[in-house]
């Protein structure tokens, strides 16, 4: 008996003994650093006398004045638009060519296909300062390949690195990293569609253009709307690639993105409350946009489904 | 192309000869139009990293000389005036990110498959709530977590060590995420059950049993957390300034910054980008073979 119930005991509290180190590193690192910046937040520092010496300077409450700094702070604001402007450019154009290459993968006959798959993959071992850094010196007319052809033309050059086209060279450092792991994601899915579903097609005579359209997109909707939810949550905290560009044009602010804009409040101007406040600001903001993005995908989802039901 | 389409035509010949003369025309045997795209699709990946490569072969001035695609003769100088550049700390900074990456993926790999292996294969109470928890964990930008990290980690004069970079870093949500799909699909229930029986205790049971059948897929949690810890920019920005603690994405920015206004020290950041590139690269291409990527995408459709 005693035995028996030793080992009962020892199976229940088993599971909790396995995630015993992930609950620590989560208090720890996650949950203590998010209670204590929304803690920050709803603080400021109030400053008495000339502020020296000890006690002169003191945490105060300060409701929500931190928030209403932030959102009334056109740098935060230009910020946001900005990377609002630029996830346009990367989200679209960086799954649309995920999802054609898998598609172009996944067709019969297709040659060189593990070589394309790994090499449109390969960007994504590339840290993205090693990318920023690349493609910078790519845009640098001076050491660029696309400026000497242009140069040999005769053609004007624009500059990559000011202006409208800032957005397209930052987008395309994005695009480029990102377009290879998103492919892999739906070509995976592609791969699971079982071949039976391709024969009535295949009878009926449909072109392979028809199949991908009505067939294979359909199929791999669900992976489309998660790639989608994580490249939004991605693209919305954009901070090492403009950072990287920063020193190679004049463009790039030091609050080019809400990210970089959080970071020199933080750090260069010491000003952690109000940084705080920021950040909490783009986590909900992030949070909201991308479970509004889920939850409009679900419901067009389920809204297919029922009238093809009732077809 | 036309070497590949005779190969394909005398495979083609020599599994059917019978149907030779019916050999459908080259169009209609290789899809031209997928073929085309995606070789367009490799040619813009490998662009950029085959700029590098060449141009890291150039001396300064060949740099800006000749043509960018032209291979050039300063790599050896390149190479040696990097790993003389300030006692080496080029170097330092590789074997950081190595430290980095290498220690912080195998203590995550460990974190995550305890707690994979504990909520696919146990019942208990608060499973759900726990799992969703962590998870939660994958949604939260780093920006709201990094900050405060710095500052509490200041608190216990952790920050600008080698601790407050490692730290952070060896829970990973979406590593617990795929061990635990892992897991359940991997370790049949029956098979710990017979363990039991004979007697074993749960942890003889996960290490000699449960964890043999779950070697692939944390090779896949592994190869994943250390490419995010290599690759990881914010963090060690927001923690370090003794650039001896550097790993290499740090490393190369603050050499891009102090070389941006003075071209003669271009070829030294072009250099260390080139260099920087090769260990990931390399893992890359030996083990895409074994890093399973269903599990990494069929853990997102699920």
């Amino acid at each position: 008996m005693t035995s028996t119930s030793r080992r009962a005991y020892g199976v229940k509290g088993a599971p909790y003994a396995f995630l015993l180190p992930a609950t620590i590193l989560f208090a720890l690192f996650f949950a203590l650093p998010i209670g204590y910046a929304i803690w920050l937040s709803f603080h400021k520092v109030k400053v008495s006398g000339l502020g020296l010496g000890a006690g002169a300077r003191k945490e105060v409450w300060a409701g929500l004045e931190n928030y209403t700094d932030a959102l009334t702070d056109n740098e935060l604001v230009d910020g946001a638009l900005r990377v609002l402007g630029y996830g346009c450019i990367v989200v679209p154009v960086m799954l649309g060519l995920a999802l054609l290459f898998a598609l172009m993968l996944d067709s019969e006959k297709v040659r060189l296909a593990p070589f394309t798959r790994l090499a449109i993959f390969l960007p994504y071992a590339i840290p993205g300062v090693v990318a920023a850094l690349l493609w910078g010196f790519l845009y640098l007319p001076d050491v660029s390949p696309f400026y000497y052809v242009l140069e040999k033309l005769g053609m004007p050059q624009p500059d990559l690195l000011d202006g409208g086209p800032l957005y397209l060279a930052l987008s395309n450092i994005a695009v480029w990293g990102g377009t290879g792991f998103n492919m892999i994601v739906i070509y995976t899915s592609l791969q699971a569609i079982p071949a039976e579903v391709y024969e009535a097609a295949k009878l009926d005579g449909a072109t392979p253009l028809q199949v991908a359209l009505k067939i294979k997109i359909p199929m791999v909707a669900p992976s489309l709307v998660l790639t989608f939810f994580f490249s939004i949550i991605a693209t919305l905290q954009v901070f090492s690639e403009p950072t990287t560009l920063k020193p190679l044009t004049n463009s790039v602010s030091t609050t080019w993105s809400p990210l970089m804009k959080v970071y020199q409040d933080a750090f260069g101007k010491g000003d952690i409350y109000a940084a705080a406040a920021q950040a909490t600001i783009i986590a909900l903001a992030t949070l909201l946009l991308s479970f509004g993005f889920l939850r409009a995908a679900n419901r067009r989802n389920k809204q297919d489904v029922s009238q093809g039901g009732a077809r | 192309m036309s070497s590949l389409a005779v190969g394909k035509a005398e495979s083609a010949a020599g599994t059917t000869p019978g149907t030779v003369q019916n050999r459908p025309p080259l169009r209609r045997r290789i899809a031209l139009i997928p073929t085309v795209t995606l070789l367009f699709g490799a040619l813009y990946c490998l662009l950029p990293v085959a700029w590098v490569v060449i141009a890291a072969t150039k001396s300064g001035s060949e740099l800006f000389s000749t043509f960018t695609f032209l291979p050039g003769t300063g790599f050896a100088d390149n190479f040696s005036d990097l790993s003389a550049y300030r006692d080496g700390v080029y170097w330092q900074w590789m074997g950081n990110s190595a430290l980095y990456a290498g220690l912080g993926a195998l203590l995550s790999t460990c974190v995550s498959a305890f707690s994979g292996y504990a909520l696919a294969i146990y019942r208990f109470r608060g499973r759900e709530t726990i799992f969703n928890v962590l998870l939660a964990g994958v949604l939260m930008p780093p920006v709201i977590l990094a900050i405060p990290q710095y500052l509490l980690l200041a608190k216990a004069d952790l920050t600008d060590s080698y601790l407050g970079v490692l730290l952070p870093q060896i829970l990973s949500p979406y590593g617990v995420y795929l061990s635990r799909i892992y897991a359940a699909a991997a370790v049949p229930g029956d098979v710990v059950e017979a363990g039991r029986m004979d007697g074993a205790s749960e942890w003889r049971i996960f290490t000699r049993v449960s964890l043999p059948m779950m070697v692939p897929g944390m090779v896949t949690v592994f190869l994943f957390q250390f490419v995010a810890i290599w690759n990881n920019f914010l963090l060690p920005y927001i923690m370090l300034s003794d650039d001896e603690k550097f790993p290499i994405t740090l490393g190369l920015f603050t050499l891009l910054e102090q070389g941006a206004n003075t071209p003669a020290l271009y070829t030294l950041v072009i250099t260390g980008a080139f260099l920087a590139v090769i260990p990931l690269v390399v893992l890359f291409l030996v083990i895409q073979r074994f890093w399973s990527l269903d599990l990494l995408s069929g853990a997102v459709k699920s």
